[in-house]
């Protein structure tokens, strides 16, 4: 029987000669990755099992990113943990303020995965690296610190949702509407404990942007990862980031899949997940009496340079509406600077906008931008669940960063169209 | 690896909030959780639950949080295994990580009832209900597995201080 890309990378990381969907396996792994939440966690039971050393054999990556640069006594206690533990077994890949970014931005950034290897991260968002024909799952803290001893974990072997897409965009569509609009069809737990994997003619007008958005919320429609077939724009991408060798695993012709999506890209409009789930989605032109007091464009999904290109584009010239306040995110050091030198940050902040320092900040509620009870937000980010940005009473519109800045400047939900004529 | 005992039966979509309620999550004592497992959906369950005893239900058991502590206050009560048609992803990877049997048979989760006798032989992944005498086939652990849940869990099974070996990359 042939097996699913997902399966072969599966396969290949457990040295057996094929894998099927439901075997228990062990498996290998290229990269090991924990942040300032799940890293003290994981050392606490690294620690406690009494191990002497790390293993070598897969790269360990601690990223300093959800409560950074620390917003209190005790997030700086958790970010001492990990960089005392990082000090201690030589980490070199310890990612701190100043050279921290958003984890899932910066892993892709510096090469630290590539097509065909396999990642587990103590963050549920891990499955971005699908993006790049990789095999990546989060886990929990326990099967990060058994992995951080053994450069090694177990996996069930998933069955997997294919989705084909075909066909091109619409003008100010992106990965963030493809993925909030197939969220929409098959709800949040569609692709439960599944692989989605990503393939067809439709890869070709999807950038590597578009696809680690996609990827990354993969785990929103409850699938194990979310992978794409690899292609020349995955190549390129690589190219410029990576110099290890890696193998490109392709789908068996004869492949089992539990279900096959056919995804058209033409017809996909802008979309909006209203509160409180990602799956609520509606067309952006239907917000029009949706009112709003902060938009946030950052975060994991959509921190991007091309995300934050976007924002300047429909910004340029432009001011949010007043009394809306704007937070722009660049999720890396790298696309911070991007944003520096190509003009961005004076755009944004001509248009009224704040530029904060790259960190995940009010995605998950957590500093720099918390909503009070009954405020609305606009966030490129990946959940909108009740009080995930702040109060129980906030509510959160999920929304590509097109959707998002050109809302900032209407005062609420618009398509792009509204402010930028064609 | 055997296990033999009594089958306490429960329903499809057994959440982990019913199975170990948040109110009790500020302690880790494994003691303290089995003295309130399935608490909120079975107030009998503590006073019956004999050790070795086994937990079968229905479809999408562990849904919900992802908090360890639901298996382990299932493990800590005595359970020897949960037998389910299916588990939640999380609670599937938790429950094996703390070194509690589980097994998928949608065949035995729908056949046994209260009360049944039941016995299993994880080596061969067969599934015997003593009481109607009645046989199922669940896929058997592969060694690894085994081993893990032999040991008390993943972090016990790995134990023993690995040293490194090779080159860093
Ligand atoms: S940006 Fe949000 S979703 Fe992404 S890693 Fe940070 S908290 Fe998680």
């Amino acid at each position: 029987m042939g097996m699913t890309m997902t399966q072969k990378i599966l396969a290949s990381h457990a040295g057996l000669p094929s894998v099927a969907a439901g075997q228990l396996i062990k498996a290998k792994l290229d990269l090991v990755l924990a942040n300032d939440i799940t890293g003290p966690v994981a050392i606490n039971e690294f620690e406690k099992a009494g191990f002497e050393d790390v293993d070598r054999t897969a790269r360990i990556a601690l990223v300093m990113d959800h409560f950074a640069p620390n917003k209190d006594i005790k997030s700086a206690e958790s970010c001492k943990k990990c960089r005392t533990f990082s000090k201690r077994f030589g980490i070199e890949n310890f990612y701190d303020v100043g050279e921290m970014g958003i984890e899932h931005a910066l892993i892709p950034e510096k090469g630290l995965i590539a097509p065909g290897e396999a990642a587990i991260g103590a963050d549920s968002h891990t499955c971005t690296y699908g993006a790049l024909g990789a095999f990546s799952t989060g886990v929990g803290s326990t099967d990060m610190a058994a992995a951080m001893a053994t450069g090694e974990t177990w996996f069930k072997v998933p069955e997997a949702i294919k989705v084909n897409l075909i066909g091109k965009k619409q003008r100010w569509v992106s990965g963030k509407d493809i993925i909030l609009h197939l969220i929409g069809m098959i709800g949040v737990d569609g692709a439960l404990y599944k692989s989605l994997e990503f393939s067809g003619d439709g890869l070709a007008d999807l950038s590597m942007a578009d696809r680690l958005t996609i990827s990354n919320m993969a785990i929103e429609a409850g699938a194990k990862n979310g992978i794409f077939a690899v292609d020349d724009i995955t190549l390129r991408y690589m190219q410029e980031r990576c110099d290890r060798s890696f193998e490109s695993y392709e789908a068996d012709p004869g492949a089992e899949y539990v279900r096959i999506i056919d995804l058209d890209l033409s017809e996909i409009p802008c979309t909006v997940s209203w509160p409180h789930l990602p799956s609520n989605t509606h067309p952006a032109t239907e917000g029009g009496n949706i009112e709003i007091d902060q938009v946030v464009i950052g975060s994991c999904t959509n921190g991007n340079i091309e995300d934050m290109a976007v924002a300047a584009e429909i910004l340029r010239g432009r001011h949010i509406k007043s009394g809306l306040r704007g937070i722009v995110i660049p999720a890396t050091p790298k696309i911070y600077m991007q944003c520096v030198d190509r003009g961005y940050v004076r755009i944004f902040m001509d248009a009224g906008c704040i530029v904060s320092t790259p960190t995940c900040g009010p995605c998950l509620g957590g500093h720099m931008g918390i909503l009070a009870a009954g405020e609305r937000a606009v966030s490129t980010t990946n959940r909108n669940f009740v009080g995930r940005m702040g109060h129980t009473e906030s509510e959160v519109y999920l929304a590509s960063p097109a959707v998002a800045a050109a809302s900032a400047i209407t005062g609420h939900i618009s398509h792009p169209g509204e402010v930028v004529s064609a | 690896m055997r296990a033999e005992g009594t089958a306490i039966k429960y329903g499809n979509n057994v959440d982990t909030d019913v199975i170990i309620p948040a109110r009790y999550l500020a302690t880790q004592s494994h003691i303290e959780l089995a003295s309130h497992c399935m608490e909120d959906i079975d107030k009998s369950f503590v006073s019956r639950v004999k050790p070795g005893d086994i937990m079968v239900a229905g479809a999408n058991f562990g849904c919900g949080s992802s908090r360890e502590h639901a298996p382990i206050a299932i493990k800590a009560s005595g359970i020897s295994c949960v037998i389910a048609e299916n588990f939640a992803r999380i609670f599937y990877r938790n429950a094996i990580n703390i070194g509690l049997a589980i097994l998928e048979c949608p065949e035995a989760a729908r056949s046994i009832g209260e009360g049944d006798e039941v016995s299993i032989d994880f080596d061969t992944g067969i599934i015997k209900n003593v009481t109607r005498d009645e046989k199922y086939q669940a896929q058997p652990f592969p060694a690894f597995i085994k081993d893990m849940i032999e040991k008390g869990g993943l972090m016990a099974s790995i134990k023993g201080g690995r040293k490194c070996t090779k080159a860093l990359r």
